[in-house]
């Protein structure tokens, strides 16, 4: 034990290990594994309920580790808490903002719960107003601000004590494209000028893909893991997306001739075949009058999405 | 893996003592825009001092120890700043749960501040606001005399026993300001604390000696004895009377049991608050 010991850079900053989490009997977090590098923008992806904002609040040392382990800059959450909320900035979804007092205020109290005053935190907050185009609204209540505005305000008290590891919780819930672009633009600048480990929360499947990588959270479980590349090319091939005015018996017919069953999402069809182009063409001549139209595309990450989720039992079969 | 990465010790001062002063800060800030909570927590208990003042003229009988001629109101002054410093308190520490609401606390609970930094920033914002209003109320009250809605009194508070007279309002606001910490911590809404506030607060503060005194014997009595507030109302009466002070009698405790019973009772409050606050729990997270 030394008494000033530098924190070790290693590979991984964030490393979750087999946590499982629960409230009272529902089961949130099953079995969860895996690493966030150094310096990389990790996205957790997944629908609202799919256990993300459980692990966020867990990793930012909201709530107790109940089972497994995770460490932040290789410090054990459940011992050295407060050590890792020195080394980790946190935005949440819901504003942590104080309506009641300015943008600078909110700031200032902030900066105080980091340490930090005077010189120092002045010249903090000027720049982190800058950044996030906020140095005109300093002095209006919090309660005044639109939503977007209160996000920036948010993520600017994230960012005050320059941590090395940053946890966004749904970052741009409430920003508009604009907004969400200069975000995107400043986090990468983070990293890249910084070196600030990244995680990133999203249910936005554009957003998914400005990740270095991504994991895909599903009813409490990792489903994917991967770059946006890599898990593109798990599916395999390309995606067809057919709409029809009869999607049933169209569906029938598809598995019928061509021994594919296509999954019906969103009021339409879609497959997944290695030779998308071929089948396209087969299909428009086999059913021109049930079919109105056909897409066919590489696979987005959307089509990830559903290739996980959607097939998971025979998936899982298919692994034993 | 797991190495100890100790905080500087030049930063752990600063991370212990800033955020007290910023949380404590904040607190005054947020109350003084709030206008209605200071006209709610001092005009309310003035008006009863003035009704029931009027009211129980008549049927008040002073206790034995009080000076000769005590009318009711003068009784009632002590019990009335003391139910100023509980609403103040209560006032402040409600806004636990609008900040947990709100989302302010888990930005708190993120930082690196000592989770008893938390707390006694806290306390101490809602003891300064409990203090500065019944200070307010001391001195002026008795002014309410010129347009005869209060009897000619003295408050026996000269130049010396300024500084004693805010200490014991220091020590009994901040005693107060963590039971109510204690209250609220726990609950999810504000309808809680108002039961809580109704059916524990109120007869707690009743039961002090603040609105009547204890009496010699019976089992209102035992409970007027046995409620730590006793000590902190008969305290302030004591710093308020002028002239050679009061007797000690039953009911009636002595200065130095007073301040004994305030202060450990504050203790263990504070010590409690402390304690919980360190839970990382659920109900914390939005």
């Amino acid at each position: 034990m030394s008494s000033n010991p530098q924190i070790q850079k290693s590979a991984s900053q964030i490393r979750v290990n087999e946590i499982s989490h629960r409230y009272g009997e529902r089961l949130a977090l099953n079995q969860l594994s895996f690493e966030v590098r150094s310096s990389e923008i990790f996205g957790l992806l997944g629908p609202n309920g799919g256990g993300k904002t459980t692990l966020f609040r867990l990793l930012s040392t909201l709530l107790p580790i109940q089972s497994g382990s995770a460490n932040i800059a290789d410090l054990d959450l459940a011992t050295y808490a407060r050590q890792v909320r020195t080394l980790i900035g946190v935005t949440f979804q819901s504003p942590s903002l104080d309506g009641k007092l300015t943008v600078l205020e909110n700031l200032k109290h902030q900066a105080h719960l980091y340490g930090i005053s005077g010189a120092p935190m002045r010249e903090r907050i000027q720049t982190a107003l800058q950044h996030l185009g906020l140095t005109d609204r300093k002095h209006d209540l919090a309660e005044s601000l639109s939503g977007g505005l209160k996000r920036r305000v948010e993520i600017a008290k994230g960012l005050l004590h320059s941590p090395q590891v940053l946890l966004l919780d749904e970052p741009s819930t409430g920003l508009d494209p604009g907004a969400r672009h200069d975000l995107w633009k400043y986090l990468k600048q983070l990293q890249r000028e910084e070196g600030v480990t990244i995680l990133i929360t999203t249910h936005l499947m554009e957003e998914a893909e400005h990740c270095d990588r991504l994991g895909i959270l599903h009813q409490g479980e990792l489903v994917a893991l991967g770059t946006p590349d890599e898990l593109r090319a798990s599916v395999g091939g390309d995606c067809l997306t057919i709409h029809s005015d009869d999607l049933e018996q169209l569906s029938q017919q598809i598995s019928a001739k061509f021994g594919v069953t296509p999954q019906t999402i969103n009021h339409s069809l879609r497959l997944e075949h290695a030779r998308g182009h071929e089948l396209l063409k087969d299909l428009i001549d086999a059913f021109p009058e049930l079919v109105t139209s056909v897409s066919l595309g590489k696979p987005t990450l959307e089509d990830v999405f559903i290739h996980e989720t959607g097939h998971q039992f025979w998936q899982a079969e298919e692994t034993v | 893996m797991n190495q100890p990465a100790s905080l500087p010790a030049a930063g752990t001062a600063k991370l212990f003592l800033l955020p007290i002063m910023t949380l404590a800060q904040r607190e005054v800030v947020r109350f003084v825009r709030q206008r209605t909570r200071v006209i709610g927590a001092l005009i309310q208990p003035i008006l009863f001092w003035i009704l029931f003042g009027a009211g129980l003229r008549g049927s008040f009988k002073a206790p034995e120890w009080a000076a000769a001629g005590m009318t009711y109101q003068e009784y009632f002054f002590p019990g009335v700043a003391v139910m100023i410093l509980m609403f103040t308190a209560i006032f402040s520490t409600i806004s636990i749960i609008e900040d947990r609401k709100e989302g302010f606390l888990q930005g708190v609970l993120v930082s690196p501040v000592p989770r008893t930094s938390i707390v006694l920033g806290k306390l101490l914002g809602g003891t300064i606001l409990a203090v500065l209003q019944a200070v307010l109320f001391i001195f002026l009250g008795p002014l309410l005399n010129i347009v005869g809605l209060a009897p000619d009194f003295e408050t026996g508070i000269t130049l010396a026993r300024l500084v004693p007279l805010i200490l014991f309002l220091f020590l009994l606001g901040f005693s107060l300001t963590a039971l109510g910490y204690l209250i609220a911590w726990p609950m999810e809404s504000t309808q809680g604390f108002h039961a809580i506030m109704s059916v524990f607060l109120m007869p707690m503060w009743l039961l002090s000696g603040s609105f009547f005194p204890a009496g010699e014997s019976g089992w209102l009595s035992w409970i007027i004895r046995a409620n730590p507030l006793t000590y902190g109302v008969t305290g302030l009466r004591r710093i308020l009377t002028s002239g050679p002070g009061l007797p000690s009698a039953p009911g009636n405790p002595s200065m130095i049991v007073c301040l004994t019973v305030t202060a450990v009772v504050c203790i263990i409050y504070v010590a409690i608050a402390i304690w919980m606050t360190q839970q990382r729990a659920t109900r914390n997270a939005r």
